[in-house]
């Protein structure tokens, strides 16, 4: 046994270095983009948001960096971090490794929420919110299903398909009003929604989305040890003195709450909830206490840069979720492929 | 062989089982459409069925008492913008398109003279074509929907539905608004054409890429539309800083949701098109001017988009030529109040909403 000091330590390192890494990432994405502003200005105006030091560069450079691009990277951080943590949450309530946010049909009731809100015409503002209340909903009527249902089967069977059966029915409404959708107007916005993007992220939406991130990130960090007994099933846990019953649905609650409130500002971004989880396993393992903060980690990271790639790459926006699966799907492989060699 | 499909088909839509040798006798003329296709129609043309909402509003312009129905029923303002008489026709559903919820055998039952597509004339909609016509029985003819062409295809639905004279009448019309503006347009440097982003969607990031039938309008008007730089495509979604980047001396929508968002909007306010007031909410009443549909309600589109973005030459007279082509095309005289209502605040300059 090591002394706790020297754990404590070497997790403080760890954590510097992985804030630093970040740090680094940030200043780099947000050095490029379609509108040119140099390097030193860029620096030069970041600057001048951390230390409120007037520094003398055009506003237009100055709106392009401080409105555009920090609002989307940080919103990019958010998102990213958001979804792969509920990812590993639901993964660890589950105990099901092929298990994503989408799992209990959030994704699919924030749709419905923000197809919804474009088949009626309304602001943004109200397709943002009808999407964080419609995710919400979605997952409270498949809890109420499964308490009503419950009997003798499997609690967490029962759950699952309940949320595959709420999830079909969201989808189905989904398809009902993109069918009846005037397709001169409302069917492109439905379909770019669907896709899922950053484009259009503010300070106001990010603003909106984070502390509801916070509410559900916060109690996922304090409870991280005590997920690692789920793993060991219900019996065990409970004669270990957990409530698995209770604890698994504070851990549902939280998973859900940010997953919506990102999903609300982003459109549909699949996969990241399914994949990172997995990426940080390779790296430091299964042990939930490490797994997360790797996954949150992880997360953001993987989000910003794929974001950065759709924003930047050329002159039209490349869909996030489209890009997300061309770079994803390769990127996993190969760390598949490596960490079995590792393995070995 | 086709013809025991057709019988049969037509048996099971309703469609009395002479009837079919009927429509197949009567075809005493044959004419060709847009795609190049001879498309036998029968001599006497009451009742036509349009494939979508493109088609209904050509044939609307052009002989509104033929339409079996709306593809799509006007709504709410909507409704004030044509003749009273034809608000109570049915909603049908499309043909064609983005998947079509108009069933075959509804079709047959209304016993449509002809099927009527307008719009884009590719292999897919040709196939589409004889695929419809040989399952019901029931002609179907093409007609090009492209802008340029509006003149002709009036002329080719003038002679599909047997009312030639009308035909040359609307073809006529149109050319002059198309060619009086032309004209016109022509005699203004190169220097003073603005440079215009379209911004869809409530939040204005979707836009039409360069050849999107979306933005045909604005070659038309002499102006550059940004997105060009984005290469060929059709509708697109772009981010905030390119926009920025683009710096457009002009943004039109057709949105509400976003006109009003970009007055307030941290970014978007920050624009110089934003902060001088040239920002234009296209009229919708009945159909978009400038797009939604892109149809041939565009051609009064037309004028008004020369106003807004030339007001010292063309913003004087449009409602005179509203107030015309209303009456012309949509078969309504508009009087004061609802020429007003159409046109609305943020649609013509003189009434900026500045931030």
């Amino acid at each position: 046994m090591e002394p706790a000091l020297v754990i404590w330590a070497r997790r403080g390192v760890l954590a510097m270095l992985g804030l630093g890494a970040v740090a680094l990432l940030f200043f780099a994405a947000a050095t490029v983009g379609q509108f040119p502003v140099s390097l030193s200005d860029v620096a030069r105006i970041l600057w001048e948001g951390l230390t409120g030091l007037p520094q003398d560069v055009s506003d237009r450079a100055r709106a392009v960096v401080m409105d555009i691009r920090v609002p989307r990277l940080a919103s990019a951080l958010l998102v990213g971090l958001a979804l792969s943590a509920a990812g590993a949450t639901y993964q660890a309530v589950f105990r099901n490794p092929l298990v994503a946010p989408d799992i209990l049909g959030v994704t699919s009731g924030a749709g419905l929420g923000a197809v919804l809100a474009i088949f009626l015409s309304l602001p943004v503002a109200a397709i943002q919110g009808m999407a964080f209340v419609f995710g919400l909903g979605a997952v409270t009527l498949v809890y109420a299903v499964s308490r009503a249902v419950k009997g003798a089967h499997d609690p967490i069977l029962v759950l699952v398909l309940a949320g595959v059966v709420i999830g079909a029915v969201m989808g189905a409404g989904i398809a009902v009003l993109t069918y009846l959708a005037d397709p001169y107007d409302q069917l492109p916005a439905i379909t770019f929604w669907l896709m899922g993007s950053l484009a259009g992220v503010t300070f106001s939406d990010l603003g909106n989305a984070w502390p509801a991130v916070a509410l559900g990130l916060g109690p996922l960090l304090f409870l991280r040890w005590r997920v690692n007994l789920m793993s060991l099933g219900d019996d065990e846990a409970r004669a270990l003195g957990v409530d698995t019953e209770r604890l698994r649905l504070i851990l549902v609650v939280c998973a859900t709450l940010a997953t919506s409130s990102v999903v609300a500002i982003a459109g549909t971004i699949g996969w990241v909830g399914l994949i990172i989880p997995h990426m940080a396993r390779f790296v430091v393992g299964p042990e939930f206490s490490r797994l997360l903060p790797a996954t949150i980690l992880m997360g953001s990271v993987y989000l910003l840069g794929v974001d950065t790639i759709a924003r930047a790459a050329t002159t039209v926006e490349i869909p996030l979720g489209v890009l997300n699966a061309f770079v994803g799907a390769p990127l996993f492989l190969w760390v598949l492929a490596r960490a079995r060699l590792s393995w070995r | 062989m086709p013809l025991h499909r057709r019988q049969l088909l037509g048996l099971f839509g309703g469609l009395p089982f002479a009837a079919v040798p009927g429509v197949l006798r009567a075809a005493g003329r044959r004419i060709t459409d847009s795609a190049g296709r001879a498309v036998a129609v029968p001599d006497r043309v009451t009742k036509v069925f349009p494939a979508g909402p493109p088609a209904s509003i050509f044939l609307y312009m052009m002989a509104p008492d033929l339409l079996a129905g709306w593809s799509r029923v006007l709504r709410g303002k909507e409704r004030a913008g044509i003749a009273e008489t034809y608000h109570g026709l049915p909603e049908i559903g499309r043909l064609t398109g983005r998947g079509g919820s108009a069933n075959l055998e509804t079709v047959m039952v209304m016993k449509p003279d002809l099927i009527l597509d307008y719009g884009s004339v590719k292999p897919t909609y040709i196939s589409l074509a004889d695929r419809v016509q040989a399952q019901t029985g029931i002609p179907y003819a093409l007609i090009d929907g492209r802008f340029d062409n509006i003149a002709k295809s009036f002329l080719t639905l003038g002679d599909l539905i047997g009312r030639p004279e009308r035909g040359r009448a609307c073809a006529a019309k149109a050319q002059t608004i198309i060619d009086g503006l032309a004209a016109a347009r022509a005699a203004i440097p190169t220097a003073d054409r603005p440079r215009v982003y379209y911004g869809r969607g409530a939040d204005g990031l979707q836009t039409g890429a360069k050849g999107a039938i979306n933005v045909e309008l604005l070659g038309h008007a002499g102006a550059v539309n940004v997105a060009d730089q984005a290469g060929e495509g059709g509708l697109t979604k772009v981010s905030l800083e390119q926009i920025l980047g683009w710096d457009p001396d002009v943004v039109l929508t057709t949105d509400p949701n976003f006109f009003d968002l970009i007055w307030t909007h941290d970014v978007w306010k920050t624009l110089p098109a934003v902060k001088a007031g040239r920002v234009y909410l296209s009229p919708t009443v009945p159909w978009g001017w400038f797009d939604r549909p892109p149809s041939a309600n565009r051609l009064i589109g037309l004028h008004w988009l020369l106003a807004v973005l030339y007001p010292d030459r063309f913003l004087q007279g449009l409602a005179d030529r509203a107030r015309d082509f209303y009456s012309f095309f949509y078969h309504l005289d508009l009087d004061a109040d609802r020429l007003a209502m159409i046109l609305g605040p943020g649609s013509h300059p003189g009434n900026p909403r500045k931030p």
